[in-house]
């Protein structure tokens, strides 16, 4: 497959987060991702394009899978790829995020991944280094590529954003998830519904062009779309919530309360899933279960954002 | 360097002398004996120079009283990297700043008669500038155990504070408060409720929910204000609120006033001339305690300020070096340096037409001193030679390079200012001159 689509040029140099692109910037994105999906269904997936390219994967923060997908991603684009976990409990917290990043940038990488347990911490190091910025998780921020592969699993299923309501149930207080979906949702024209105790609610919540609700049952009526967030294990017993039986049966999402969501509703869920926790198991392994797409659809739109940063059509080269 | 006394007689023409202890805002002369005030304003003027007077023209310039800062946090001991009595001289000489509050929370904690003594002693022999310890008001800061405030008052120590540190506990606080009050101290404290605040960064609300960084909420601040305010009626304490930030603080203040107890209130020059959204994106400079809260708290704290419901504007100076600043913003330190940028920025709003200049200078000189019982803040006849000579006109550009403090974590760096200070001071003695 050779890289002659005719894609635009994608105009930013990293991808900090959803807040700041246009219609155009998600559009390019996710049409790219949806050649890359095509790619990945290949017996031969990977591409050439990056090859002699260096990837950097800088996980402040464990995630198995997030790194896996990016790992994956950047391989299949033919990327040297590099992970580096940093154990935050090693170092003094923040200590070594500059340090790390000056040490990573003499060995002149092209991307960098980073996920930090501080919001902020991507556009830090974006002004310390010298070649493209991807974000994968800063704190309670944004986890923009989330988004995009959320999205794009919501476009492929439904065709469309306009029109669409998505509720987005749980704990939107702590989830970078939920901030970067409501910005990307909002932005492509669809509703977007906050469903949740108010104790994981952020203040002023009621003014980030949402609807909340205290209830599912409000809440999950007529969507398109029931898009699940992971509660920590910490926040569970007593200091947000008071215990997890009480919120599986308030907000935990069971049969009963996804029948109030249209018929043809997608169940989405960012992983990794408590089940009987947020979602039953029945659900998230039911025929309205996207999730295991989301996965799919994460490697593809993350091949995407970085063809997209890294497209030698741009004037500056990105950092080629 | 120490503080010296001026000789012989100098006169500084064509001014105009800005007074607020005395209500003075006119074109005058100053004229200085040895280093005090011999008179100062029209009256001044009329009556000529003495023979073999040194005579300066001040046309276009004004003359203020020296600066009273009554909170400035100095890395001396324990953080000289960060700034020295020195240093902060320097920085405090440049803004116009002839007297200024040291806070006790150095390392040691200034909350022993012989560290108070190291301070004066220090100061004597290093400082261009007035430096005045205040002493905690519990050993190390614990909020536990009471300091012996009587040793610690006749031996200079200006105040009572804990510094960064509320005191949680009421029955402690009370028990300060009745002690503090028979020795006539002063209790300086900063109100936030530590649980309430939680891991907040910045004033809680949709900017800090969009920014995914955790909320300080302001009743964080109320609820021990409040409390404070109560037990100052119950002990009759002389209680100074440090650093309110925002309108329902200011409401408390307001009551409390009108009730007539001994309490007054303080503001540091940032939530007066900043607000949230200067944070943009995870500026760590911006990043203070309490947090800068919204313009609609800015604007009230203006108007407290007017009517009089805040008495007192402080720099708040607070040093911190790359290594605390540049980070992640939930992982920097609170703080900024301000002296040297204290009175520039406080004319924004004399500017703006939002305060007068005489309500400006009394809440950066007359009223600290008056609240402190310093004989300072007046250009009263028999007052040490302390004052500063602005051009209220100046435009000029905040350099961090330019700034004499030892750390340049300014909340102002290139900022656009009106109005500098050409000249400070001391005891007659010139101590800054641009």
């Amino acid at each position: 497959m050779t890289n002659s689509a005719p894609f635009p040029v994608y105009p930013h140099r990293h991808l900090l987060g959803i807040a700041g692109l246009n219609v155009p910037d998600i559009l390019c994105l996710l049409d790219r991702a949806d050649e890359a999906v095509a790619l990945s269904r290949q017996r031969e997936k990977k591409k050439s394009v990056f090859r002699g390219l260096t990837q950097i994967n800088l996980f402040f923060e464990a995630s198995t899978r997030t790194q896996a997908s990016f790992e994956l991603a950047g391989k299949r684009l033919g990327a040297d790829v590099m992970n580096m976990s940093v154990a935050s409990s090693s170092v003094k917290k923040g200590e070594t995020l500059i340090d790390t990043a000056m040490t990573l940038n003499a060995m002149r990488p092209d991307i960098l991944v980073i996920r930090h347990q501080a919001a902020g911490a991507a556009a830090l190091l974006s002004q310390k280094v010298g070649c493209a910025v991807i974000n994968a998780g800063d704190g309670a921020h944004e986890h923009p590529t989330q988004a995009l592969l959320d999205a794009l699993t919501i476009r492929r299923a439904k065709g469309r954003f306009d029109g669409l309501t998505v509720a987005i149930c749980g704990d939107v207080l702590h989830s970078r998830v939920a901030r970067s979906n409501i910005i990307l949702l909002n932005t492509m024209g669809a509703h977007v519904r906050v469903v949740g105790p108010s104790t994981l609610m952020p203040a002023g919540i009621e003014h980030m062009g949402v609807d909340v609700h205290t209830s599912m049952e409000t809440g999950l009526k007529d969507v398109d779309v029931v898009m699940m967030l992971r509660l920590q294990r910490e926040r569970m017993a007593g200091a947000f919530v008071p215990s997890i039986r009480e919120y599986f049966r308030h907000f935990g999402l069971d049969a009963q309360k996804l029948s109030l969501a249209k018929p043809d509703a997608l169940v989405m869920h960012p992983g990794p899933m408590n089940r009987g926790v947020e979602i039953a198991s029945e659900i998230a392994d039911g025929p309205q279960s996207v999730i295991e797409e989301q996965v799919e659809m994460g490697v593809a739109a993350r091949m995407a954002v970085m063809e997209a940063l890294l497209d030698p059509a741009k004037n500056n080269g990105g950092a080629l | 360097m120490s503080v010296t006394v001026s000789k012989g007689t100098q006169v500084y023409t064509n001014g105009r002398i800005v007074d607020p202890s005395r209500g003075i805002d006119e074109v005058g002369a100053v004229i200085v004996e040895d280093g005090v005030i011999a008179a100062a304003g029209a009256d001044a003027h009329n009556q000529g120079a003495p023979e073999g007077a040194d005579v300066y023209d001040l046309r276009g310039m004004t003359v203020i009283p020296g600066l009273v800062d009554m909170r400035v946090h100095i890395g001396e001991p324990g953080g000289e990297h960060r700034e020295t009595i020195a240093s902060a001289s320097e920085a405090a000489a440049a803004g116009g700043v002839t007297s200024l509050v040291m806070m006790p929370d150095t390392n040691p904690v200034i909350d022993d008669v012989q560290l108070v003594e190291f301070i004066r002693r220090t100061a004597l022999e290093t400082a261009i500038t007035r430096i005045l310890p205040s002493a905690a008001i519990t050993k190390g800061l614990d909020g536990v155990e009471m300091t012996e405030m009587g040793i610690l008052r006749n031996a200079g120590a200006v105040m009572f504070t804990d510094g960064r540190q509320t005191i949680a506990n009421a029955a402690i606080m009370r028990r300060a408060m009745t002690y503090a009050r028979d020795f006539g101290a002063l209790i300086s404290h900063t109100t936030q409720d530590a649980d309430l605040a939680g891991n907040g960064v910045m004033n809680e609300g949709l900017f800090a929910s969009w920014l995914g960084l955790s909320g300080i909420p302001r009743e964080a601040e109320l609820l021990p204000l409040e409390r404070d305010l109560r037990l100052a009626r119950l002990t009759g304490c002389a209680y100074h609120a440090a650093k309110i930030s925002c309108a329902m603080s200011a409401d408390a203040m307001r009551v409390a006033k009108s009730e007539g107890l001994n309490v007054t209130a303080g503001i540091s020059i940032n939530h007066l001339a900043l607000n949230e959204n200067d944070i943009g994106e995870y500026r760590t400079f911006f990043k203070l305690s309490p947090p800068l809260r919204s313009e609609d708290d800015r604007q009230a704290m203006v108007s407290a300020l007017a009517d009089g419901t805040i008495d007192v504007i402080i720099s708040d100076h607070d040093p911190q070096d790359v290594d605390t600043k540049r980070l992640p913003f939930a992982e920097a330190a609170d703080g900024a340096v301000g002296l040297e940028s204290l009175l520039a920025a406080g004319l924004r709003l004399v500017n703006a037409n939002q305060i007068t200049l005489a309500t400006l200078i009394a809440a950066m000189s007359t009223n600290p001193a008056k609240r402190l019982g310093l004989e300072a803040g007046t250009l009263g006849k028999g007052a040490a030679a302390d004052f500063a000579i602005v051009d209220l006109d100046e435009p000029w550009l905040l350099k961090t390079s330019d700034l004499k403090s030892k750390s340049k974590n300014t909340s102002f760096e290139d900022a656009r200012l009106t109005g500098r200070v050409q000249k400070t001071f001391v005891a007659g003695t010139c101590v800054y001159s641009i």
